[in-house]
């Protein structure tokens, strides 16, 4: 049955498969019981598609958690509510045995890191026939030719030979394909699929996101999806119910609730949404001085095998690769996962050894000593994306933003406790939080804690790494804001790395696109991300999904050619690609399908 | 919409009293570190204290001490824990082998740490060659029979108290060496790590305000376990004649020598085993405390 049917303009009644009713969890904390989800209520109906959409904390792992029967023992407990299946089957008060016999064969659920999902020492193979003779699917001779025709179901490619592989010998898409595959062994109504595209490289994500159309379009299967990305939702979704902490905040089909979200928080949740297209304008850049010069850059990791432990071969991490950047500038560098893009962050800072050369200012930092290259980063330091990870747990955050001038030997004494209180309010804290942890903060604050520190040397280049990826899109907003603000008034150069071509149209100036190491083209944002002349360039904003359901996105762009490795042999490298200026300040590598720009 | 807010409301004022006093605080508050304080400060006590608190002379051998057969008198009114094979009295003993084991337990363990420790952060930390060698060192170390090269080193040098404790430092602190060396490996890849080196702090500067503080818990943990083997090791060497020599009592040859007649005179085992293992059970309950009181995560929570 296709989603169609169900419109509510059509005359059945859609049938739900799966209802739930005043859904309340508590969870047992060392301060008492607290309530994570409060009286939620919805019908999963047949065929359709709803999407819980949510920010960090809303509820929504929770309730798919609830449903599976997989609620953290002992600490959460259903207080009230049921959850039951359209032949009246109750399963908020299921035993674990009863829950075995309930999931994959009637409800099954895919996650978000494929990779911790299968187990690391069992062939995919094994693992598909383990299911299906786990709950009686097929006998153990037939077991392999299933296994053969669930991959073959999910599109995978060389399925034989994938059969005989383990997990970490796949790709991310891949392995989400296979954990797929495993979800639907069994023929389950419904599918929760928390996540599932979240860890994934965006073209990928796009195809992943196909995959559980069609197979929802063949096998009529009901789908939960749990997500954040209001583009996936748009995208995906029939319905949607928007979460906010434990609670229900609106549930509309999907086309009313972009068009017209009832509620405020609603309302604000889109409207922070980042849109591919509607790039504010940037002020100009002082392009007289370049305070970044990137010259060559290559970054070579050694591969060691053999007998002897000898070098044989490199992996080519980053390739040749040459930028500037100017005083009030923003260059974004995007591309997919190990393409390079935080190699090069971190070459720039001298953390990584490097071929080339890097001036900052002026100053050299490849193959300098340690004394000079602390004095060249006075003037660049980094901001990462899991604020959490970067800051210390044990020191308070006070002592943390002071440190880079401790560092320095710069300030002591009050004029050290001067200059963090005013780095505080700069980035819009206040100076009585100084002396508090960082697990006393959110996560937009933390990001703040470490913008603040990067800050305390008045550096004149700051290199984002991915710096608001892990963050909910109104948190986003806000930290894109201050980055901007923090621009105007300093004069700061970014290097703003990133996948998020949405939020790379909100920040960038100029945009270049990198992969395996080298970079195929850059520009400027509108002729880069309007224009793009290089084919993979091209596939990757195709797959980029629209935050907007009566817009349908075209269906991604086919790969062009193989997908290559960055891993070559002592003495050989990459084929280094020839930029041409196909207009002023764009160059694109030359490609056979390259088109030139208007 | 504004969705940053902190999820912690403003702390106490007493969140701001001198961090010795408030650690001293976290663990009275808990029963278990505190039973483990006062354990710990009544031995320390017992042991500078020893020769004005025994009731008799340690080394002497009373006539009264024994029965008419001749066997150790079991505990009673006279000999609160009763008396050894020479008609000793046990708790005297017990109480002067305070001493010794303290002092071994304590230094050799705490050597042991420090030296661990050391290793496996700067092995850890720099990696490459360095660790090549250190870790080579260590597994040396490992592979050597511990007993026998106490022996060695206890025979080529004189045995006195700070010999013992030096020799039982050299078996003791590879196990600690190769705990810390894989938590800093780890600890080093850290992206918070990443941001000091990216600002330019030194070597020294991230191993000590950064990465150690995040190995206390290890360090505390198996540094406290390391106690009860330290004071067995000490015995064993006793009895191998290589130790605290006789008739200067520790806890560790108290039980050597009365093994044998462990069915026949229990008491001669079972008083020294249970001191060793409360000193011990003390300083792990302490560690536990100390190791939550230094982590700003669970501050209030207890």
């Amino acid at each position: 049955m296709s989603p169609a049917e169900n419109n509510p303009g059509r005359g059945d009644a859609p049938r739900p498969v799966l209802s739930v009713r005043g859904l309340t969890i508590q969870v047992a904390t060392p301060n008492g019981a607290k309530t994570v989800l409060e009286d939620i209520s919805f019908d999963l109906n047949q065929g359709e598609t709803l999407c819980l959409a949510g920010e960090s904390g809303s509820g929504k792992s929770m309730t798919a958690l609830a449903i599976m029967g997989l609620l953290p023992q002992p600490m959460a407990r259903i207080t009230a509510g049921s959850i039951s299946l359209a032949d009246g089957t109750e399963l908020s008060s299921r035993t674990e045995a009863e829950f075995r016999k309930i999931r994959a064969r009637r409800i099954s659920m895919i996650f978000q890191e494929p990779m911790t999902s299968l187990n690391p020492v069992m062939t995919i193979g094994s693992q598909l026939a383990e299911v299906l003779l786990e709950h009686d699917m097929c006998s153990a001779a037939e077991a392999p030719a299933k296994a053969l025709a669930l991959l073959k179901d999910v599109r995978i490619t060389d399925a034989e030979k994938r059969l005989r592989q383990y997990p970490h010998e796949l790709s991310g898409g891949m392995r989400q394909r296979v954990m797929i595959a495993i979800a639907l062994a069994c023929d389950p109504q419904i599918l929760i699929a928390d996540e599932p595209t979240t860890a994934l490289d965006v073209t990928v994500q796009a195809e992943v996101l196909e995959l559980i159309r069609a197979l929802q379009r063949e096998h009529g299967t009901t789908v939960l999806m749990i997500t954040h990305d209001m583009g996936v939702v748009a995208e995906m979704a029939d319905r949607v119910l928007v979460m906010r902490s434990g609670k229900q905040e609106e549930a509309a089909p999907v086309k009313e609730l972009f068009a017209t979200p009832r509620t405020d928080y609603a309302r604000a949740l889109l409207a922070a949404v980042p849109r591919l297209g509607d790039s504010p304008a940037r002020p100009d850049p002082d392009r007289r001085h370049d305070i970044l010069d990137v010259e060559g850059l290559s970054v070579r990791f050694p591969m060691r095998s053999g007998l002897l432990n000898r070098v044989t071969a490199n992996v080519h991490a980053v390739e040749n690769v040459s930028f500037k950047i100017a005083p009030g500038e923003t260059l974004a560098l995007v591309g997919e996962s190990g393409c390079g893009k935080s190699t090069i962050g971190k070459a720039l800072l001298g953390l990584v050894p490097s071929d080339g050369s890097i001036r900052v200012d002026g100053d050299q930092v490849v193959g300098v000593g340690q004394a000079a290259l602390k004095q060249v980063r006075r003037n660049i330091q980094m901001v990462f994306q899991d604020p959490g990870a970067s800051l210390d747990s044990r020191m308070t955050v006070g002592a943390q933003v002071a440190e880079p001038l401790q560092v320095h030997g710069i300030a002591t004494g009050s004029e050290l406790r001067d200059r963090v209180e005013w780095l505080f309010r700069r980035v819009g804290l206040t100076p009585d939080q100084m002396d508090r942890y960082p697990h006393e903060f959110s996560g937009g604050q933390r990001q703040r804690i470490c913008i603040a520190r990067a800050l305390a040397l008045r550096p004149k280049v700051i290199v984002a790494d991915e710096s608001v990826s892990a963050l909910d899109v109104s948190v986003q907003a806000q930290v894109l804001e201050l980055l901007r603000e923090l621009q105007e008034e300093e004069k700061l150069a970014y290097l703003f790395i990133s996948h998020d071509m949405a939020v790379i149209d909100q920040v960038a100036d100029r945009v270049a696109v990198m992969n395996l190491g080298q970079m195929l083209e850059t520009g400027s944002r509108e002729q880069v991300l309007r224009n793009p002349a290089h084919p993979y360039t091209r596939r990757l904003l195709s797959a980029v999904p629209i935050p907007d359901p009566t817009r349908k996105r075209p269906p991604v762009l086919p790969r062009a050619g193989e997908v290559g490795t960055p891993v070559f042999k002592k003495g050989q490298g990459p084929e280094p690609f020839a930029l041409n200026e196909i207009a002023p300040g764009h160059w694109v590598a030359a490609h056979p399908d390259t088109e030139q720009a208007a | 919409m504004n969705t940053e807010t902190t999820n912690v409301p403003d702390q106490p004022a007493t969140a701001k009293r001198h961090p010795a006093k408030a650690v001293l605080l976290a663990i009275l508050k808990r029963p278990q570190s505190a039973f483990g304080l006062i354990v710990i400060v009544a031995m320390v006590l017992a042991a500078v204290l020893a020769p004005w608190i025994v009731p008799y002379d340690p080394n002497d051998q009373m006539f009264d001490g024994l029965s008419l057969e001749g066997a150790p008198l079991p505990p009673s009114a006279k000999f609160w824990l009763g008396t050894d094979l020479l008609g000793r009295d046990l708790f005297s003993r017990l109480v002067l082998g305070t001493q010794t084991s303290l002092i071994i337990g304590v230094l050799a363990n705490g050597i042991a740490v420090v030296l661990g420790a050391t290793v496996g952060i700067v092995a850890g930390y720099f990696g490459g060659v360095v660790a090549a060698v250190l870790m080579r060192i260590t597994d040396l170390m490992m592979a050597f029979p511990a007993l026998l090269l106490a022996i060695v080193l206890a025979a080529i040098f004189k045995p006195s108290l700070l010999i013992v404790a030096l020799v039982i430092a050299m078996v003791n602190w590879v196990q600690m060496a190769r705990v810390v060396y894989t938590e800093t490996r780890s600890m080093a890849q850290r992206d918070f790590i990443e941001v000091q080196r990216a600002m330019g702090a030194s070597a020294p500067r991230i191993l000590i305000r950064h990465i150690l503080p995040h190995l206390i818990y290890s360090i505390i943990v198996f540094g406290t376990l390391g106690i009860s083997t330290t004071v067995l090791l000490e015995a064993t060497l006793s009895y191998l004649g290589v130790g605290v020599q006789p008739p200067t009592p520790s806890w560790g040859n108290i039980i050597f020598e009365n093994q044998t007649y462990f069915a026949n005179a229990p008491w001669l085992v079972f008083f020294p085993g249970l001191a060793i293992v409360l000193l011990a059970l003390s300083f792990n309950l302490l560690g536990d405390a100390l190791r939550d009181a230094l982590d700003p995560k669970l501050k209030g929570r207890h």
